[in-house]
């Protein structure tokens, strides 16, 4: 196990993970290598000095409370906020120097972008569609709505669609060019438990199929316990806690990643659980 | 790669400046009202400005002698104010659908979606623009078109100077957010008394002239009175003007590129909001 915020480790080994990524990838370089980040807005650390390298073909959650720094970190790995100091690598590519080299094989959702209401899902997934350079993009659509049970709604407006139906819809726009590397900011936040549970689903088919790396930032212990290899707790902008879920809740001596992470919110410190995390 | 997604250049992408366009082109269809206020508030200037025309002709010889300076002018301004607009509304467009993050994580790179706006704001234009002049036309017998070739020069100078300025206000409300959207419909109006739209420079202060002579619209609406008044087409202000405006141009992408950095230093992208 690597120490609390140093991060240097890979993924967790495979015998530790539910979901083991497969065994090519474990050689392979890292799909995001995160080397002592800083973000200080103002005089707030969003994130302070954090270091990961993640596998490729993992689901890795990062997770943490509001204001822990996820946000910033995925934003800062998506090259869309610049960091104070220290380094992001994804997919062999700087970011941001050559993020335009990687951009074409990301893709992303978070509840802080919407797609544009007023077009029809089909307009919007033709947009992102030929942005990305889908090739064959009107099969790609058919078969994306088939996949996301969207087919009903190709043509309806985006802003007459139901939140679940809002969020499959951001889910065909991510996967529209097949990503090898898919940043997911809470991609179940404000759905029903069975779509919830039927987006999960589709995340960790897709992420067999096509050996994808995900990293998702996500407040739902359950999500977080079913979907991901490993899992980066992250408070106050440093990491907590950086193991498989196995390994963490037996480390804290926790059933759950929820009790889990209301030990680190809290401040409580259980046996046999990492210094400094009280 | 995946095998799905075509190479793509490592320059500008027709592709994907296309694939922007037909965004807003969607968006345009998908709303009539906004399709009719387009041509609304140019169709009502045309007509109240055309009527002063035909008064004040009939009471001053001077006016009588420069037909249509008040029609033509009214048509350029349109076509400055409409120009920004246009590019602006685009723009605005993406923040107001919280769309922005979707686009900046895209391969769309910041000249291609500048140049999205710029082909945006010719087609808003045209659909604004166009049936004015056959108003001007129909109700007041101003051929805007018989300016022939000078047309041209008027036109490119200030497209030119609406998307410096569509440009630089689309830079502050990515930097500021929304709170930041007044500037894009107010901007160019700091322009107007300067621009000596429908009065000749030497009205001005002689220490204001200086300052209205490094506008490029000035030059254009002098170049416009001397061609109706004295029929005379002034080469060398359209040249100045474009010059002028080749710097403006390249100091907006330039402030654009710089505010697009801040907005990221300060986390603003994701934001989006006031």
């Amino acid at each position: 196990m690597q120490q609390r915020g140093t991060g240097q480790a890979q993924a967790p080994a495979a015998n530790q993970a539910p979901n083991q990524p497969p065994a090519a990838d474990q050689s392979g370089s890292a799909a995001i290598d995160v080397a002592h980040l800083v973000k200080v807005y103002k005089t707030t650390r969003a994130v302070d000095d954090i270091s990961f390298r993640i596998a490729r073909g993992s689901i890795t959650g990062l997770l943490g409370g509001n204001g822990a720094g996820k946000t910033t970190t995925i934003a800062m790995i998506m090259g869309l906020v610049l960091p104070t100091s220290g380094s992001v690598a994804v997919l062999g590519a700087r970011i941001p120097e050559q993020r335009y080299d990687v951009l074409g094989r990301m893709n992303f959702e978070s509840p802080y972008v919407d797609m544009p209401m007023r077009l029809t899902v089909r307009q919007n997934l033709t947009i992102f569609g030929r942005l990305y350079a889908v090739k064959h993009l009107r099969e790609r659509i058919d078969q994306l709505a088939a996949d996301l049970d969207l087919t009903e709604f190709l043509d309806r407006s985006n802003g007459k669609l139901s939140a679940g139906q809002k969020t499959r819809v951001a889910l065909a726009k991510a996967l529209i060019n097949e990503p090898d590397l898919l940043l997911l900011d809470e991609p179940t936040a404000s759905l029903d438990p069975d779509t919830a549970d039927w987006v999960r689903q589709h995340l960790e088919t897709y992420r067999k199929t096509h050996n994808a790396t995900i990293l998702l930032a996500s407040h739902n212990m359950l999500e977080v316990e079913r979907l991901c290899d490993r899992v980066i707790i992250m408070k106050r902008g440093k990491i907590e806690d950086d193991d498989s879920p196995e390994g963490i809740m037996a480390r804290y001596n926790r059933d759950t990643l929820e009790e889990v992470f209301l030990d680190v919110a809290r401040g409580r410190l259980r046996e046999g659980a990492p210094e400094g995390t009280s | 790669m995946s095998e799905i997604v075509s190479h793509q250049p490592r320059g500008v992408s027709l592709q994907r400046i296309n694939a922007m366009v037909l965004r807003y082109w969607y968006l345009l269809i998908s709303s009539w009202p906004r399709l009719l206020e387009l041509i609304y508030w140019p169709a009502l200037q045309i007509i109240t400005w055309g009527f002063l025309q035909n008064y004040i002709s009939q009471a001053s010889g001077f006016f009588a002698r420069a037909g249509g300076t008040l029609i033509g002018a009214v048509i350029l301004w349109d076509i400055l104010f409409r120009g920004q607009l246009g590019f602006s509304i685009s723009f605005l467009e993406e923040m107001w659908a919280r769309n922005l993050g979707n686009l900046m994580m895209s391969p769309l790179k910041p000249i291609e979606f500048l140049l999205s706006l710029m082909i945006m704001s010719l087609i808003r234009l045209a659909i604004g623009v166009i049936p004015m002049t056959l108003l001007a036309l129909f109700f007041f017998g101003f051929n805007f078109y018989a300016i022939g070739l000078p047309l041209i020069a008027f036109f490119c100078n200030l497209i030119f100077t609406s998307w410096s300025v569509g440009v630089f206000a689309s830079g502050l409300v990515l930097r500021n957010g929304l709170g930041a959207e007044s500037i894009v419909w107010t901007l160019m109006f700091a322009v107007m008394p300067l621009a000596c739209i429908y009065y000749p420079v030497e009205v001005l202060p002689v220490w204001l002239q200086y300052v209205a002579w490094t506008l490029p619209p000035t030059y254009v609406f002098e170049g416009m009175r001397s061609l109706l008044i004295d029929h005379v087409f002034r080469a060398d202000l359209m040249a100045w003007a474009l010059v002028i405006n080749a710097i403006l141009f390249a100091a907006s992408f330039a402030v654009f590129l710089a505010l697009l950095q801040s907005a990221k230093r300060n986390g603003s992208l994701l934001a989006g909001g006031e």
